[in-house]
């Protein structure tokens, strides 16, 4: 019991750490991603038999399955993965993870689980707040650039919808949290040496994650979308 | 009391320690000194168990620790205290958090009690009142000292201090070097301190043990180690300044 709320507390500061570290970069770049797959599809449509709301409905996929999960994959490996690792590493070779088993703690799953488990909370909830600002932002440029009517980007954005899109999408923020986490973690877990090696650590840390999300992006893909 | 039979440790085919055995005394500090990289710190993480010896066994007060199961372990673990060599404070919580942090994860004590108890050994080491500062705003020296709060806290029977004075000015290594002769004296601790420096050893090396490539050479006492007759200690002692000029006045 007692543990549990060590635990819970533990889970909590990271969730805390973990969400003011990278909402505002993840809101930014989804914002304009949406936006500018808006105006790009716009481009690429020329002819007049497509409907404009086509464009709509574009962004709505590639947003839901793709843009949101993934990329904001690699920029939450490159936010949070590379401070996880950067705060394990220093940790390691300041000795603070010494301190902690000579008190007789299992460092490893004091530190390493919490993140873990905070990140599985936090990514998915980063990807879904993610998706909505894609998509407002793709609303903001075709409605400004007066590429599409504000009736046309709203019945784009419901044409043709299959939620088990949504529910692909999740399972990949599920899968890619995971992977970051754990990932990140354990580059910075392991450092040896000293600052050099953090940095070392902290960069080995976003390519690996990068690495891992995008094949498993593509096995999760070949799984669950190909018929 | 601390027994030390026969530690040996190997890295990957590397001899680092071989054969090293010792006695640690309560009441008085105990130094393992010896020049850097010829394994102290090494041998002050087996006899911990931070490290696992491949040969050999520690024994806390005649209970053997290296072989010990999991309770006696917990059990043995919870008298040690540590002080690191860059101090390593957790850099994510501040002064009174650091200091609290083994009363919090080893015992049950009600809030106030763990405060007051918390309260009691930042006054001891001369921090009162130093409770909210973060690592980072607190220089070296405090930074040890809250290291020997931390260390002390939860009432250790053992002390381990790896080179305690390792870039401090050299008053201020003295002051921790006291600090610690008085709390191991105040409360009959069994302290080991690492150290190279010759200061600590004249100002506090009742019992000394000398390592050198990973053996020891020589145990004695700060007042025989100028004439132990073993060449190793003598380059070692005779490398400070102070004593070379000391011994050729003599
Ligand atoms: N975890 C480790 N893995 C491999 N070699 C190590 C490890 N820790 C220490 N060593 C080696 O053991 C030797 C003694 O190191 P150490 O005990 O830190 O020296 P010092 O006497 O300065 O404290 C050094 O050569 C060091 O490279
Ligand atoms: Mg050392």
């Amino acid at each position: 019991m007692e543990t549990f709320r060590t635990y819970s507390k533990l889970v909590i500061e990271e969730c805390i750490q973990i969400g003011i570290g990278s909402i505002f970069l993840v809101g930014l770049v989804a914002t304009f991603m949406g936006a500018v797959t808006t105006l790009q599809t716009a481009f690429n449509l020329v002819s007049p038999f497509i409907p404009d709301y086509i464009i709509a409905t574009v962004v709505r996929d590639m947003t839901v399955l793709e843009l949101a999960p993934t990329i904001i994959g690699v920029i939450y490996a490159g936010k949070v993965g590379s401070s996880m690792a950067g705060g394990l590493g220093t940790m390691r070779i300041t000795e603070q993870i010494d301190a902690l088993e000579v008190m007789g703690i299992n460092s490893a799953s004091y530190l390493v689980l919490p993140k873990v488990i905070a990140s599985l909370l936090m990514y998915p909830m980063l990807v879904i707040i993610a998706g909505f600002l894609s998509i407002l932002g793709g609303y903001l440029a075709g409605v400004f650039s007066e590429i599409l009517t504000p009736f046309d980007y709203k019945y784009g954005i419901q044409y043709l919808f299959n939620p088990y899109m949504v529910k692909f999408g999740i399972l990949k923020s599920y899968v890619f949290a995971f992977l970051i986490a754990s990932i990140s973690s354990f580059r910075g877990y392991y450092t040896t040496g000293g600052a050099l090696e953090v940095g070392k650590a902290s960069t080995r840390a976003v390519t690996d994650s990068v690495i891992a999300v995008l094949i498993a992006d593509y096995l999760l893909a070949e799984m669950f979308l190909t018929k | 009391m601390i027994e030390v039979e026969n530690i040996g440790k190997t890295f990957d085919d590397k001899e680092i320690l071989l054969g090293i055995s010792g006695t640690f005394h309560a009441g008085m500090p105990n130094l393992i000194i010896g020049s850097s990289g010829t394994g102290k710190s090494v041998l002050l993480k087996c006899i911990v168990g931070l490290l696992e010896p491949n040969e050999g066994l520690v024994k806390y007060d005649g209970r053997d620790f290296t072989h010990a199961d999991r309770d006696l372990k917990t059990e043995i673990r919870r008298e040690i205290g540590m002080l690191f060599q860059g101090s390593a404070l957790f850099d994510s919580k501040n002064v009174e958090q650091n200091v609290m942090f083994p009363l919090d994860v080893l015992t049950k004590m009600p809030k106030d009690e763990k405060l007051d108890r918390v309260n009691f050994c930042l006054q001891r080491v001369g921090l009162e009142n130093t409770n909210h500062l973060m690592p980072s705003e607190i220089s070296g020296g405090m930074q040890k000292r809250v290291g020997i709060a931390r260390a002390i806290v939860n009432s250790s029977k053992y002390l381990f201090c790896d080179e305690p004075n390792s870039g401090l000015d050299p008053q201020t290594a003295i002051l921790i070097d006291d600090l610690i002769l008085e709390i191991t004296q105040e409360y009959n601790m069994t302290t080991v301190v690492v150290t190279h420096d010759m200061n600590s050893v004249m100002g506090i090396g009742e019992n000394i043990i000398f390592l050198s490539k990973g053996r020891k050479l020589w145990e004695g006492t700060n007042n025989e180690i100028t004439h132990s007759g073993v060449k190793e200690l003598d380059d070692f002692v005779f490398a400070n300044k102070v004593m070379s000029r000391l011994k050729n006045a003599l």
